[in-house]
């Protein structure tokens, strides 16, 4: 592979689409599982039967992001998309759209009742607010096919760090454009390059952790279906940036269609020669294998994702060494999630000053969130650090179906916390969420509205943690087991104060001493609703009442509190 | 799943050489054993312990160490599962949208609970953390396909039809 064949591939593709329009067909998990294949098939045959084709391409795309609508179908250059296509409804923007060019307005896009849709669906309120860099062209391409990535200037940045920057030039340029790792805890990540590349004349290793085990997240999952050989091009110039030669992905077993789709494209990849020995005809060799997880939450810590693509129990282990130093099989490595990876193809092009114009001063670039629970628009948004809470979740998402009220929105699964309405107007960054009591995370945020009690979901939280526990050590294993069962009896009508101030004096203990992330963060969902909904937990207590009806009172409990 | 018997694979069977083969593609490295694993329970359906014995000495791993990672995972099972199973997300979003009513009507429909099979060994009953459909929750996934947005009235009709179409 060399420029000119890129550029060619590019010129190529790109000649193909000329002058036509382009049905996307989301292919994404949630938008399959809403029928979105028969979709597909049925627009695909009804277009080659109306002799469309020669102007009309159909293709699968990845996640669109407004998964609650699905299956969608959007249409290039018109940027339209249609909502809950079935068979039959292809076949009606087929006969108008593609064939006369008429808009089918009764199945528009649509975000809140009672206006317009707009035939430009970026003028919705759902995109509006959006600002896609990971998700630039997620749902505009062909996950499966390496041209259509080319042809949206896919591993250009590649050949422009080989064959014009140094490796201290590229790692100063992630630096410059101020990245922090998206998978929640948000190191900056030019540092961690920079701390692998200091160790030379050793092998290393790029790991990527698609192991996305939060509860209500799915941002990775989207990214590697939608656009695989974003991933593919970011970890093969990190490789370039720290010295390393091979690469592993290790992606959830519950994720089939992602592994999948990885799988053609690491193979697509080798067969272009932009994965393999000398890449872009440099001295440059880098190869990815995926490695599948197993089913244990607590193999997204780093230290235990090692340890399981080494093939053993993924337990954690301290750290000091960190991986940079130490990590697969004793050798320096460096670890990113893959949000972190997909930023890094668009970083290079644009140059890290221009990527730090969007967002924060010390929250740089965009960060993707998968908005679930009680909420109108569901599905994948991608919106700049610094837009607050409430822009999300009322504006993009479409506040509260139903008419309920909002009562808290949870980021960071297990290891975050819950935001009250009164704060819903702080700015979505790193800092910020950090010092309301929870964290950025990974990108999940499920909301909840007045029918959820916040004691039944910190129980709920604090049961996953239980069960997620690997044992290895004690804080962690016996620590989350107690404060679960307080909790239970506070949830049972059985709860007395003096449990409330018992879990109060054993969270720091579980915080403070448990050897990794997940029993240091366990007990963050108890704090926040504790923070912020201690009424809740007052109510459980004293009164042996659930004000949202959500938890089942102890007969017991209640026949206690009629004969005092 | 008490009632589902745990047995072994003989050796003679084809699958067995096909197992090889996998273990041989990975140049019998002991870092591939999870990936080994999911092999065999991918053809097999589970794990049977006298193909770990076999796996054990082809990657030179002791039965032990091999042992340990089988039950550490989630994911691998030493039983063999239902003829058709049901998989119901508990994940965030689905558990504050109902998961519960929905395990609760499959277990009362069908008279099986978390982690067994009927007693004809046609249903298996699992839950799952979070498969990350949670823009469709409740979400169930019956036979690898994901049904969105389930509702307790509907799903034993679901399933009814899943197990009486493949009688």
């Amino acid at each position: 592979m060399n420029l000119a064949k890129l550029n060619d591939i590019a010129a190529a593709t790109k000649e193909k689409c000329k002058n036509k329009k382009r049905v996307c067909v989301c292919a994404g998990a949630a938008c399959i599982s809403s029928g979105a294949i028969q979709t597909l098939d049925s627009m695909k045959k009804i277009v080659k039967e109306k002799g469309l084709d020669k102007t009309v391409d159909v293709i699968p795309v990845g996640c669109i992001g407004a998964c609650h609508q699905g299956p969608l179908v959007k249409i290039l250059p018109d940027e339209t998309i249609y909502q809950k296509i079935t068979p039959a409804e292809a076949a009606l923007i087929a006969e108008k759209h593609l064939a006369k060019n008429e808009v089918v307005k009764s199945l528009l896009f649509a975000t809140g009742a009672g206006k317009e849709s707009p035939v430009n669906s970026n003028e919705t309120d759902f995109f509006k607010k959006q600002r896609k860099v990971v998700l630039e062209t997620c749902g505009n391409i062909n996950p499966e096919s390496i041209e259509d990535y080319i042809a949206v200037g896919g591993y250009q940045a590649l050949y422009n760090i080989l064959s014009t920057l140094s490796q201290e030039e590229v790692i100063a340029e992630v630096k410059a454009g101020g990245l922090r790792g998206r998978g929640g805890a948000g190191f900056p990540t030019g540092l961690k390059w920079e701390m692998v590349h200091r160790y030379i004349n050793s092998t290393k290793y790029v790991v990527c952790n698609g192991d996305e085990g939060d509860p209500g997240a799915f941002m990775d999952r989207s990214v590697l279906e939608g656009d695989p050989h974003r991933i593919l091009e970011g970890m093969a110039i990190a490789g370039y940036a720290v010295g390393a030669q091979k690469g592993y992905i290790y992606v959830r077993a519950e994720y089939p269609l992602a592994i999948k789709r990885l799988e053609t494209a690491i193979k697509q990849a080798r067969v272009q020669g932009l994965l393999g020995d000398k890449i872009f005809e440099t001295d440059f060799n880098f190869d990815i294998e995926i490695r599948i997880g197993a089913g244990a939450f607590v193999c997204g810590e780093e230290t235990a994702l090692l340890a399981s693509i080494e093939g053993k129990r993924g337990t954690p282990r301290p750290r000091p060494p960190y991986p940079a130093e130490s990590g697969l099989w004793g050798k320096p490595t460096l670890i990113n999630n893959v949000e972190t990876f997909a930023n890094i193809p668009k970083l290079i092009l644009i140059g890290g000053k221009e990527f730090a114009s969007v967002g924060t001063q010390k929250s740089a670039g965009t960060k993707v969130f998968a908005l679930a629970g009680k909420i109108m628009n569901t599905g994948l948004v991608e919106v700049p650090m610094g837009i607050t809470l409430r822009e999300i979740i009322f504006e993009i998402g479409g506040g509260i179906p139903g008419g309920k009220k909002f009562k808290a929105a949870q980021t960071g699964g297990p290891s975050g916390g819950c935001i009250p309405e009164s704060h819903l107007d702080t700015p979505v960054d790193y800092e910020s969420l950090g010092a309301l009591g929870t964290i950025m995370g990974s990108g999940g945020m499920i909301i909840m509205d007045e029918t959820s009690c916040m004691v039944d979901v910190a129980r709920y939280f604090m049961d996953f943690c239980m069960n997620e526990s690997c044992g290895k050590c004690v804080p962690c294993r016996v620590g989350t087991k107690q404060m679960f069962d307080l909790l239970n009896k506070i949830c049972t009508g059985q709860g007395s104060p003096a449990d409330l101030a018992l879990l109060e004096e054993l969270a720091p203990y579980v915080r403070e001493t448990s050897l990794c992330g997940l029993g240091m963060t366990a007990p963050n969902p108890l704090m926040s609703t504790l923070r912020y909904f201690r009424e809740e937990y007052m109510a459980h207590i004293n009164d042996h009442w659930c004000p949202a009806g959500v938890c089942k009172m102890e007969p017991a409990a209640q026949l206690a509190e009629a004969h005092s | 799943m008490s009632q589902a018997q745990v047995v072994d694979v003989p050796e003679s069977d084809p699958r067995v050489k096909q197992m090889l083969k996998v273990i041989k593609n990975y140049q019998k490295r002991p870092d591939a054993l999870v990936q080994v694993l999911h092999a065999v329970q991918d053809t097999f359906g589970y794990l049977p312990m006298n193909l770990i014995r076999v796996v054990s000495k082809e990657l030179h791993i002791p039965p032990s160490r091999v042992f340990g990672v089988v039950t550490f995972y989630y994911y691998f099972s030493l039983k063999p599962k239902g003829e058709h199973n049901c998989l119901v997300c508990t994940g965030t979003a689905c558990y504050v949208k109902g998961a519960q009513k929905i395990i609760d009507q499959i277990s009362a429909s069908f008279g099986v609970k978390d982690g067994q099979t009927t007693p004809d060994n046609k249903l298996g009953l699992q839950t799952a953390r979070c498969i990350g459909c949670c823009g469709l929750a409740p979400a169930v996934v019956l036979d690898n396909e994901i049904l969105p947005r389930t509702d307790p009235a509907q799903i034993t009709g679901l399933i009814n039809a899943r197990l009486g179409a493949k009688k």
